[in-house]
C-alpha cells in the first residue's frame, strides 16, 4: 500500500487482544465444564436413584436357591440368603462357640483382618420358630449343604414355609412317603384345591354379601322410618317386621350357601400335605392355604422365568395378603389410577377457568398481582396441610353436612362424613390447583397478540376469540400443566393418610354393586403402600423387597398416565405444527 | 386553509439536509397542529367513513391529532407516511381494535355510512362485523382452510354447510386462492406459504361482505411476488369495495390506490387523488416526501 504526504494513512484498527487477552469467563469454557458439570451430577443421581429401584424392583420376585446351614451349636436353619455382608464380630460371640471351636474361628477371623462374613438367612416357618430371619456368621457353621427336595411354600397366612416334603395324607392314609412321589402327588390335587377355595371366596364375599346387603337395607330403612315417624310407631313396627320377614325368608338361601362352603371345606380337610422343617418339625398344610410352592434347589432357569413371571401377575392381580407384605396391590394400582384421574378431572377444568379470568378478563391490577402471588404461594405449601384442610372442610364439614341430609339413617357410622377417595381426589386437585393454573397463564399469554385482533377483526366477541382460538392454540401448553399436576397428585402420600388412603380396603371404589360407583369409599394408593410396607410393616425385612417393587410398579404408573397425556397434547399440537413462513 | 400555512411559513428557516424549507412539517415539529390540506377531489364525492376532528392518546402520549377527512367509497385510498406517523392507529381506530389496548382515549368521532363509531350506544361486536381488517403479518387462525375463511360467519352462528361452503367457495376466489387449495380445504391454514397465508386473511376479512376494508401493511411480511399478486387482488377487489390501505410503500401506493392521505407525527398533512398527491402535491413536503427527499 503506498501513501502520500496529503494523505496520511489512517490509524491501524485498534487491536482488541487475541485469544490470550481473553479472561477465563469471557472465553466461555469454564461455564461450559460448570453447566455440563451441573447436568452429569443430577443425571447421575436420578440414574443412580432409578436404577436402584429398577434393579431392587424387578430381582424381587426372582426365586432364589435355599441354603441349609448346620450350626457348630446344633442348631440348622435353611432358607434364602437376603443379605450377605462383612462384619466385625464381638469377643463374646466368638466365646459362645465354646472352647474347642472358639480357638480355629480366632485364627480365622485373626487372617480377616477381624472381620467375619456373616449371613441372613430368611428362614419362616414362624409358626414353628418364631421368627423369620437369622443371622449366621461364617465362623458359626459346620456343614453348608443345599438340599435336593427343599420346597418353599407361600401360604395364606404366617408367611413363608421351607421345609422337604414327607408325606402326603389322603382321608388320613399316607398314600406317598418318598419325596417325588409326595410332590406329584400334591401337584395332582393342588389346582383342584385351590379353585374349590376361590369358589369358596366368591361365595362368600359376594353371594352372602349380596344378602348381607339386603338385609342392611331393611335395617336402615327402618332405621330410617324411626326417625321419621318416632320408635313404637305403627310404621316402625311394620317396618322391623318386614326386616324380620325378609330375614326369615332369606334364611333358606343363606343355608344353601353355607352348606356349599361346608361341603368345599369337608372336601378340602381330606388332603394333608406334612412337611419337615430342617430341625426335625412336622407341619401339616390344607392344600387350599399353599398359594404357590416350588422345589427351590431343582429349578432351570425356564422354572425359575415361570415363577417370576407367576408372581409378578400375582402382584399386579391379586389381593394383598399377610399385612400387604405379601400377595398382590391390584387394590392400590385401581385406587391410584382412580384418584388420579379424578383428581384431574376436579383440577383441569377449574385452573383453566380460574387461569381464563386472571388472564382475559380480569383488569390487571394489584389485586390479580396479589392473587397471582397467592397462588404461586400455594405450591409451597406442605403437602399435609392440604390434608388437615381436607379432612376439616371436605370430610368432617361437606360430607358431615351431607350424611346429616342425606344418611341419617346410618349415624353414628359415617357415609361421605370420613375420609373417601372423593375427597381425596378433591383435596389433591386443591394441591395441584396452582400448577395447572401457572401452566395455562403461561400457555395463555404465549397466544399472539396477531391472532386475538385477527379474531376480534372479524367481529368475535371476547368470549368467541378465547374459545375458537385462544384455548385451542393455548391447549398443548395447558395439558402439560395437567401432566405436571398429574405426576404430581399420583406421587402425593402425606394429604392421603388423613382423607382416605387407608392400609387394606375390603371394597374397591367402582365395582358391581349398585350404584358402581362408590366415591365415599376409602381406598389404597401405592404411596401410602409403599410407606405402610416400609415403616408399618410387622415383618419389615420381608417387606423391603416389596417397598422397591411397588415403588417400581408406582413409577410405571405415572410414567404411563403420563405418555397417555404426551400423546394427547402430541396431537393437540399437531395442529400447529405445520406453521412456517 | 392554505394561506395559514403559508404565513407559518415565512416563519420557518430551510432545514439543513435538502436546503428546503418544510413550513408544515416544522410547524408539527414544533408541536402545532396545522389544518390539512385536503383536496377537492376528495370531499365532492360520496364519503363511505368521514373522519371528523378525530384525535387518540395513548395513555398520556397524544398519537393522533384532530383528523379531519373523508374516504370515498368505493375506491382504494392509501395512506402513507414515515414510521410512528399514526398511519396504523388511525386504520385501527376505524374498528376500534384500539379499544383493546390500555390506557386508550379517543375524542372527536367517525361515521361509517351515517351511522356513529364511537357513539355511546355502538356495539363494538356489530361495527367490526361491517368491516373486514387484514394485518401486517399474515395471521390465519389454528384451523382449517375452511374454517378460517368461514370463521366470521361461524361467530355469527351460521350453520347451515351449503350457506358456509358457497361463502367460502366466494371469498377464495375473490382473494384468488381457490384453484390453489381448492383440493385441500380441510387442511390446516398453517401450511400455507406466506403469500397464500395473506390471501386467506384477505378471503377471511372479505367472507362477511364488509361495507370496508382495511388492510394494515398488508405486503410488508411478503416476497417482492407475492407482493405483486396481492396488489393485483387489491386491485380487483376495489370494484365491490372500499379500501383503506396503510402501507410504507410510496410506489405501492400508486400502484393500487385512487386516492392517497399522507401523514406525519399524527397529523394528516396532504388528501388527494393519488395522481395529484404525487404528481401534483399542493405542499413541497409532499412532494418531497413522494419522492424519497424525505422522510
Amino acid at each position: 500500500m503506498s501513501t502520500t504526504a496529503d494523505n496520511p494513512t489512517p490509524p491501524a484498527p485498534q487491536a482488541r487482544g487475541g485469544r490470550d487477552g481473553l479472561s477465563l469467563i469471557a472465553e466461555g469454557q469454564m461455564m461450559v465444564w460448570l453447566t455440563g458439570g451441573g447436568f452429569v451430577i443430577s443425571l447421575t443421581m436420578i440414574v443412580c436413584l432409578v436404577g436402584l429401584i429398577v434393579w431392587k424392583g424387578s430381582t424381587t420376585f426372582w426365586p432364589s436357591p435355599v441354603t441349609q446351614l448346620t450350626l457348630l451349636d446344633g442348631r440348622i436353619f435353611a432358607g434364602e440368603v437376603t443379605r450377605d455382608e462383612t462384619y466385625p464380630p464381638r469377643d463374646a460371640e466368638i466365646d459362645a462357640l465354646g472352647p474347642e471351636h472358639a480357638p480355629a474361628a480366632r485364627a480365622t477371623l485373626k487372617e480377616a483382618a477381624g472381620e467375619s462374613r456373616r449371613r441372613l438367612l430368611r428362614t419362616g416357618n414362624f409358626d414353628v420358630s418364631g421368627s423369620h430371619f437369622n443371622w449366621v456368621s461364617q465362623f458359626q457353621i459346620k456343614v453348608e449343604t443345599k438340599p435336593d427336595w427343599i420346597l418353599v411354600v407361600e401360604r395364606l397366612s404366617w408367611g413363608r414355609f421351607y421345609g422337604e416334603p414327607a408325606r402326603m395324607l389322603i382321608d388320613g392314609v399316607a398314600v406317598a412317603e418318598t419325596p417325588e412321589s409326595v410332590w406329584n402327588t400334591f401337584r395332582e390335587h393342588h389346582n383342584a384345591r385351590r379353585d374349590a377355595w376361590r369358589q369358596q371366596v366368591h361365595i362368600e364375599r359376594h353371594a352372602i354379601g349380596a344378602l348381607n346387603r339386603q338385609l342392611e337395607a331393611a335395617r336402615l330403612e327402618s332405621r330410617r322410618i324411626e326417625a321419621m315417624h318416632g320408635d313404637g310407631s305403627p310404621q316402625h313396627t311394620a317396618a322391623l317386621a318386614g326386616a324380620q320377614s325378609l330375614a326369615e325368608s332369606l334364611a333358606p338361601e343363606y343355608a344353601a350357601f353355607q352348606s356349599q362352603i361346608d361341603a368345599i371345606k369337608a372336601e378340602d380337610a381330606r388332603f394333608d400335605l406334612v412337611l419337615r422343617t430342617a430341625d426335625g418339625t412336622e407341619k401339616s398344610f390344607r392344600l387350599s392355604e399353599i398359594v404357590r410352592i416350588y422345589p427351590a434347589n431343582r429349578l432351570d432357569r425356564a422354572d425359575k422365568l415361570g415363577i417370576y413371571i407367576s408372581r409378578w401377575r400375582e402382584f399386579l392381580f391379586d389381593e394383598p395378603r399377610e399385612a400387604n407384605s405379601e400377595g398382590g396391590v391390584f387394590p392400590a394400582i385401581f385406587g391410584t389410577v382412580t384418584m388420579t384421574l379424578l383428581m384431574s378431572i376436579a383440577v383441569v377444568p377449574f385452573g383453566i377457568m380460574a387461569a381464563l379470568y386472571m388472564r382475559e378478563y380480569a383488569r390487571g391490577g394489584l389485586v390479580i398481582s396479589a392473587v397471582r402471588i397467592a397462588v404461586n404461594n400455594l405450591a409451597g405449601v406442605p403437602s399435609i396441610v392440604f390434608g388437615v384442610f381436607g379432612l376439616g372442610f371436605f370430610c368432617y364439614f361437606v360430607g358431615g353436612g351431607i350424611d346429616n341430609l342425606f344418611y341419617k339413617e346410618r349415624l353414628p357410622s359415617p357415609t361421605f362424613g370420613t375420609g373417601g377417595i372423593m375427597w381425596a381426589s378433591l383435596t389433591l386437585a386443591l394441591l395441584t390447583l396452582p400448577v395447572v393454573i401457572v401452566a395455562t397463564e403461561e400457555a395463555l399469554a404465549a397466544v399472539p397478540r396477531s391472532m386475538r385482533e385477527g379474531s376480534y377483526g372479524c367481529g368475535a366477541s371476547k368470549w368467541q376469540t378465547i374459545w375458537r382460538i385462544v384455548l385451542p392454540r393455548a391447549m398443548p401448553g395447558i395439558m402439560t400443566g395437567a401432566i405436571l399436576a398429574m405426576a404430581r397428585g399420583a406421587g402425593e402420600v402425606a394429604p392421603l393418610m388423613l382423607v382416605g388412603a387407608v392400609k387394606l380396603a375390603p371394597e374397591l371404589p367402582i365395582d358391581g354393586v349398585s350404584p358402581f360407583i362408590h366415591p365415599e369409599r376409602s381406598f389404597m394408593h401405592l404411596g401410602f403402600h409403599i410407606y405402610d410396607l416400609g415403616f408399618q410393616s410387622q415383618n419389615s425385612e420381608a417387606a423391603k423387597p416389596m417397598v422397591f417393587t411397588t415403588t417400581l410398579l408406582l413409577i410405571l404408573i405415572i410414567v404411563t398416565l403420563n405418555l397417555a397425556a404426551i400423546w394427547l397434547r402430541a396431537r393437540l399440537s399437531r395442529r400447529f405444527r405445520a406453521s412456517q413462513f | 386553509m392554505a394561506t395559514t400555512q403559508l404565513e407559518a411559513a415565512k416563519n420557518v428557516q430551510p432545514t439543513k439536509r435538502s436546503g428546503r424549507s418544510y413550513p408544515v412539517i416544522e410547524g408539527i415539529r414544533r408541536g402545532e397542529t396545522p389544518a390539512p390540506v385536503i383536496h377537492e377531489t376528495v370531499v365532492s364525492g360520496d364519503p363511505v367513513l368521514s373522519i371528523e376532528n378525530f384525535c387518540l392518546y395513548y395513555s398520556a402520549a397524544k398519537a393522533l391529532y384532530d383528523v379531519t377527512t373523508q374516504v370515498p367509497r368505493g375506491k382504494v385510498t392509501a395512506i402513507i407516511g414515515p414510521s410512528g406517523c399514526g398511519k396504523s392507529t388511525l386504520l385501527r381506530s376505524v374498528n376500534r381494535l384500539n379499544d383493546l389496548v390500555e390506557g386508550v382515549r379517543i375524542t372527536g368521532d367517525m361515521r361509517l355510512n351515517g351511522t356513529s363509531v364511537y357513539g355511546r350506544d355502538v356495539d363494538v361486536i356489530d361495527l367490526r362485523k361491517r368491516l373486514g381488517m387484514v394485518f401486517q403479518k399474515p395471521n390465519p387462525f389454528p384451523m382449517s382452510i375452511f374454517e378460517n375463511v368461514v370463521y366470521a360467519l361461524r361467530i355469527d352462528g351460521e350453520r347451515r354447510r351449503k350457506v358456509l361452503e358457497e361463502a367460502c367457495e366466494r371469498s377464495l376466489k375473490g382473494a384468488a386462492l381457490w384453484d390453489e387449495v381448492k383440493d385441500r380445504l380441510s387442511q390446516s391454514a398453517l401450511g400455507l406459504s406466506g403469500g397464500q397465508q395473506q390471501r386467506l386473511c384477505i378471503a377471511r376479512a372479505i367472507a362477511a361482505e364488509p361495507e370496508v376494508l382495511l388492510l394494515d401493511e398488508p405486503c410488508s411480511a411478503l416476497d417482492p411476488i407475492a407482493t405483486l399478486r396481492i396488489e393485483e387482488l387489491i386491485h380487483e377487489i376495489s370494484d365491490r369495495y372500499t379500501v383503506l390501505i396503510v402501507t410504507h410503500n410510496m410506489q405501492q401506493a400508486t400502484r393500487v390506490s385512487d386516492y392517497t392521505m399522507f401523514m406525519y407525527l399524527g397529523r394528516l398533512v396532504e388528501h388527494g387523488t393519488t395522481e395529484d398527491i404525487f404528481q401534483n402535491p399542493r405542499l413541497s413536503e409532499t412532494e418531497d416526501y413522494v419522492t424519497g427527499r424525505f422522510g
